[in-house]
């Protein structure tokens, strides 16, 4: 079973994040990249697909040189190989095209995507790339088995969960739930000195239009200071509770 | 990262290392710092990383790798607060281990250097003694040849790992009359009759079971010794920039944890209605103690690209310890200033840093001898050479 793992390159969730030229640009300087949790919630569960069924495993991604240390981290984890897009991602249809363009070339059985990345969020990509391929596509995907060609998926649905059977070729849109976290690997020392002599290879994107541009950006209102009421003054409580915050 | 001595490779370590030490270290620090004890779990699972098996050879389940790797692990560990912990490890990987690595045979590596490097075997090293630490010529502890063993008689101190290790690296006189030139080194196993040790309670480190061992008509087999009889003192001596070097290393990275923990404290701390990072006589302050640490630092990867490169480095590393252990105390004593009060409160980190960085100018070698050792090269134009 050939493979292929998506992954986006996203700040850490612990990095202050800001923005530059009037709020339209994401300011990179002093942050920490990652693999988004849920692309390495499924990097991790190919792994397992290596390991138990003999899967070969290739991640990419769409985006420049920078993000080159996350594909390491990857190959590092166990990936086989790796491609990277050169141009930068910066919308979820020209991203899917460039996926979709890879994904045909190296003919896989089976695509996984995370449901969304946790930088833009958009959630948009894995469903586009599985119509631009022609592939089955299950999504907020928490748990997937294969035999042969022969699929078994369960996804997240509101309060509880469904179990679909499907065929390969299939995209998903993996979460949390296709391993725990505690799954989760940190590579070791022979896994990062392995990295260095796996192919990275660097493909060229395809010219794509893009279907949205981003504007600007906005951050949430920070919180203001806590104010802590003595557990007998009830009257102040309500009276912050009524005027200040307005909830009551 | 500097990117002169850190490659990808380095930094993706570097990652990974945080990484793991702060989902599997960091929870149980505070655990170990209470109980003296380190589980025994965490050794293994170092070992199945690859961390202690960096600069040893593939063929006993090493890497082989660039000095660079150890500093990285080196300054890692000072920046999870346990210099307890971190000696535990560094006394493991870069004293025990050293010894069998450089002086051992192939049945000694196998025997005792593959399984440090798994973590399966925990090591330590026993040079220090009661009646001396600096002084090595000085030892009093015997290893009388008897047929096919040696009888080892003499007790050891302030040894890291010294109570809870499986396998003893040991430092005793074989030719008493030779002085300095009559030392041989041994490996002992913990459970020979004859070893026994107790645990020394400490100002800090901890974490760490420092111990003091008695060697009381202990048989070692001769398949037991170390390289040669009466090389010991210049194998000891012959690592002495390795271990100065760590020790330097160790303190420019505790001293710069500190000073990122005291500059993001006081960007957040406010007093007479500013943050206490504006306050101009803290800013000089910072200044200064930033420049220190900048130069400790970059002289220490300086000497380690040229350790690295199989140059004998013995001055420089021993500059490297005097140096850098006095500015990590100084970076520290006023970090923790910084912090006021809470400065002093166990609940924050200055406390452990002050009381674990103050080993830094006596262990491995006092600043006293480290001066001495110095003016030795630089004004009697002594030259230290490597063992041959």
């Amino acid at each position: 079973m050939k493979i292929l793992v998506c992954i986006s390159h996203v700040p850490d969730t612990t990095s202050k994040i800001n923005f530059t030229e009037e709020n339209t640009k994401f300011d990179s300087n002093g942050v920490q990249f990652v693999i988004n949790p849920n692309d390495e919630f499924g990097l991790t569960r190919a792994m397992w697909f290596k390991e138990k069924q003999g899967a070969e495993v290739t991640v990419v991604n769409v985006g420049t040189s920078e993000t080159e240390p996350t594909l390491r981290k990857a190959l590092a984890i166990g990936a086989d190989g790796a491609i990277r897009i050169n141009t930068p991602a910066t919308n979820s249809f020209s991203v899917a095209k460039q996926l979709a363009n890879v994904a045909k070339d190296g003919a896989y059985d089976l695509i996984i995507a995370g449901r969304e990345s946790i930088d833009y969020n958009g959630g948009m990509v894995p469903g586009m790339l599985a119509a631009l391929i022609d592939a089955n596509f299950v999504n907020n995907c928490i748990n997937l088995d294969v035999e042969g060609s022969d699929a078994k998926a369960t996804r997240e649905i509101d309060g509880g969960k469904e179990t679909v059977s499907t065929t390969l070729p299939l995209v998903i849109g993996g979460q949390k739930g296709l391993v725990e976290e505690s799954d989760l690997r940190i590579p070791n020392m022979r896994g990062i000195m392995m990295a260095r002599k796996k192919p990275l290879t660097v493909v060229e994107a395809n010219e794509t239009s893009k279907e949205t541009t981003s504007i600007s950006f906005e951050k949430p209102t920070p919180k203001g200071a806590v104010k802590l009421v003595a557990s007998d003054n009830i009257d102040e409580l309500v009276n912050l509770l009524h005027n200040e915050a307005k909830v009551i | 990262m500097n990117s002169i001595y850190f490659t990808e490779e380095h930094n993706l370590f570097r990652k990974s290392l945080q990484h793991f030490l702060k989902k599997e270290v960091v929870p149980h620090i505070d655990t170990w710092e209470k109980t003296g004890e380190i589980d025994r779990f965490i050794w293994k699972e170092f070992g199945e990383m690859g961390f202690f098996g960096m600069n040893y050879p593939e063929a006993y389940g090493g890497m082989d790798l660039d000095l660079f790797y150890t500093i990285i692990l080196l300054e890692e560990l000072q920046k999870i607060n346990s210099g307890g912990f971190a000696a535990a490890i560094w006394a493991h990987v870069y004293l025990a281990m050293t010894h069998l690595n450089a002086e051992g045979n192939d049945d000694i590596k196998e025997r005792y250097l593959a399984p440090s490097i798994s973590g399966e075997k925990v090591g330590c090293l026993c040079v220090t003694e009661p009646f001396g630490g600096s002084d090595v010529a000085g030892m009093r502890t015997t290893a009388a040849k008897d047929g096919e063993n040696y009888i080892i008689n003499g007790s050891k101190t302030f040894i890291t790992n010294g109570v809870n290790s499986d396998y003893l690296v040991v430092a005793a006189k074989t030719s008493p009359e030779l002085g300095n030139k009559g030392l041989s080194m041994f490996v002992i196993d913990r459970g020979t009759k004859g070893v026994s040790a107790t645990k020394l309670d400490k100002l800090g480190w901890k974490a760490s079971d420092t111990g003091e061992i008695a060697f009381d008509n202990v048989k070692v087999p001769a398949t037991n010794l170390l390289g040669e009889e009466d090389k010991g003192f210049s194998y000891i001596v012959q690592h002495f920039s390795l271990e100065r070097l760590i020790m330097g290393v160790n303190a420019h990275a505790r001293a710069e944890f500190a000073l990122e923990y005291a500059l993001q404290y006081m960007s957040d701390r406010e007093a007479f209605g500013k943050r206490i990072n504006q306050f101009q006589a803290l800013r000089h302050t910072i200044s200064d103690l930033y420049a220190d640490v900048e130069i400790c630092k970059n002289y220490n990867y300086a000497v380690t690209a040229r350790l690295d490169k199989g140059e004998y480095v013995v001055k420089e590393a021993t500059i490297s310890k005097l140096k850098s252990t006095k500015v990590a105390d100084e970076v520290i004593y006023q970090c923790l200033q910084f912090l006021g009060g809470y400065g002093y409160m166990e609940d924050y980190p200055m406390a452990r840093l002050f009381r674990d960085s103050r080993l830094g100018p006596i262990g491995g070698g006092t600043s006293e001898i480290l001066r001495e050792i110095i003016a030795k090269m630089v004004i009697d134009k002594k030259e230290y050479k490597p063992a041959t």
